[in-house]
């Protein structure tokens, strides 16, 4: 099956500086790929890439249509649906304004898809009405997950979806986030720093080092790669 | 007693005035953190929009609504066209620019209409009412704030674009995420406050008079509006607001020369600075750590 995304020899700038140095990366329809790596290898940068955050060069293949060329609200409403860094929550609007910003990209009223939300989430439709500052990090990044969810995407982007959470709501996150994926029918790219839960779920892996892809190949392959193992996994 | 209360409703009737203005204001610092120098003199230029349409004839309301519509795509055309290219310069250079537009339109306004002072029809008849205490003029401006606001509150809201709006002044990159085009909802916000200028600068040119320089002392007292209500809350502006026109037409009365009223504002503005820089209802985000 062809991918769904695909990167192309994709460079990423901050301003002047290159960051990220020219990577292929594809994520399979339905799949879930992970990005691995330190802290500053180009994880993040490469995701902000995909999205038009920041200056890229390359191809990126979406579906079959380039997204280098578009600008970041474009590929939301292409069906990119991106959790950055931090979460991105407008902490000053409610959680269901939250949502419902989420649906912005969907003509029709958002309802149906935040009952399905809530199904996900039943924490989120407690606190339906309260700013979304006031919840905790746990619920937050729930809430940034069903944020994304709501514009129905193909692709969903997570940037390090355990960032600052207890490891017990760390394994809750993620066992949703796979059930999202076979419910919802949609496929994964997530950077995480958490490789061990991270390869458990995966079904592909890139380790990225200093702006260059080092491996690739299967998440089972990458987790019994003895290198990978002490550099990554601890064992 | 009574001249007391009248004094009060007169204050309210500038003081929709100063809250109308402080919420354009407002408005344009969320989404821009950017104090508009210009909203006054953009609100007078488009008062003379609304006078030259009345002497050609057209009826007092839809000269009006036209106005509103002309100012809406004017404040647009203004964030694209001149405040677009500042958006990511240091805040001095963007205040400079704002400051510019000020002189630009008041100078233009003086160059097309002269610096001569002008006759402004007024909407409303100019009876006393409720046993003298207000004039039917002043109910007519208060009317027409109020009825703006439960517009604005409405769209904010209860609609889709409104929410996008504020998140994008909240969160432009989240929004853009969102697939929100961020671009447009500050041109949006820009047309807005624009169109509440234009308002207000036609509800009080038939009490000031039209000339290039009406709106200077407004924007003074709609600045200390949205000061003490909190730079960053539209509620907080126009309470603000309101609050500033009372005081001001009290202490006018009572305490010092008419012709002192304008330090009230000054005052106003250096104590709020001084004693509570958020205002009365500045950042009221909860915010969890």
């Amino acid at each position: 099956m062809a991918p769904i995304l695909q990167l192309r020899s994709v460079k990423a700038f901050y301003g002047q500086s290159e960051v990220v140095h020219g990577i292929d990366v594809a994520v399979e329809e339905g799949g879930m790929t992970v990005l691995l790596g330190a802290n500053g290898a180009g994880k993040t940068t490469t995701l902000r890439a995909i999205c038009g955050m920041v200056r890229r060069e390359g191809e990126i293949l979406f579906a079959g249509r380039r997204l280098d060329r578009s600008t970041t609200e474009e590929i939301a409403g292409l069906g990119v649906a991106h959790v950055p860094e931090g979460r991105g929550t407008f902490i000053g609007l409610t959680v269901e304004e939250n949502l419902r910003l989420g649906g912005y990209t969907r003509s029709g009223r958002p309802d149906q898809s935040m009952q399905r939300m809530y199904g996900y989430f039943p924490v989120l439709e407690q606190r339906r009405s309260q700013q979304a500052g006031a919840l905790s990090g746990g619920e937050q990044q729930m809430l940034a997950i069903a944020r994304a969810l709501m514009m129905s995407p193909r692709l969903l982007v997570l940037d390090e979806p355990s960032f600052g959470l207890a490891p017990r709501i760390v394994e809750d996150i993620f066992t949703i986030i796979e059930r999202i994926r076979r419910e919802e029918k949609v496929s994964v790219l997530l950077v995480e720093q958490n490789a061990t839960l991270a390869l458990e779920l995966a079904d592909h892996a890139y380790l990225i080092e200093t702006g260059y892809i080092v491996t690739s190949g299967s998440a089972k392959a990458l987790a019994d790669d003895p290198q990978i193992r002490r550099s990554y996994l601890g064992y | 007693m009574h001249q007391f209360l009248q004094q009060i409703f007169s204050g309210l009737a500038a003081g929709s005035i100063y809250a109308s203005v402080a919420l354009a204001l407002v408005m344009i610092y969320r989404a821009t953190d950017l104090v508009n120098f210009a909203q006054g003199e953009m609100a007078m230029f488009s008062t003379y929009i609304a006078w030259t349409l009345v002497n050609v004839g057209l009826p007092f309301w839809a000269a009006f609504l036209i106005t509103l519509v002309v100012s809406f795509l004017g404040g647009m055309a203004i964030e694209r066209v001149i405040i677009r290219p500042v958006e990511n310069a240091p805040v001095l250079a963007a205040v400079v620019v704002t400051i510019a537009l000020l002189l630009i339109f008041n100078s233009t306004a003086g160059w097309i209409y002269t610096y001569t002072v002008q006759d402004f029809p007024s909407p409303f008849p100019d009876r006393p009412v409720l046993g003298a205490l207000i004039t039917t003029r002043d109910l007519g401006v208060i009317a027409v704030t109020l009825l703006m606001l439960v517009i604005l509150f409405v769209f904010f809201r209860f609609t889709a674009t409104g929410l996008a709006m504020r998140a994008a002044a909240q969160n432009p990159e989240s929004a853009r995420l969102c697939g929100i085009p961020v671009g447009r909802m500050l041109a949006i916000g820009w047309g807005l406050a624009a169109a509440i200028g234009a308002t207000a600068g036609i509800m009080v040119a038939p009490v000031l008079f039209l000339d290039p320089n009406m709106m200077g002392g407004v924007l003074i007292y709609a600045f200390a509006g949205a000061l003490l209500g909190g730079i960053t809350s539209p509620v907080g502006a126009v309470v603000g607001g309101l609050i500033v026109g009372v005081t001001e037409n009290l202490v006018g009365t009572y305490l010092i020369a008419s012709q002192l009223k304008l330090t009230v504002a000054f005052a106003l503005i250096i104590l709020v600075l001084v004693f509570k820089p958020n205002g009365l209802f500045g950042s009221a985000v909860v915010r969890r750590v």
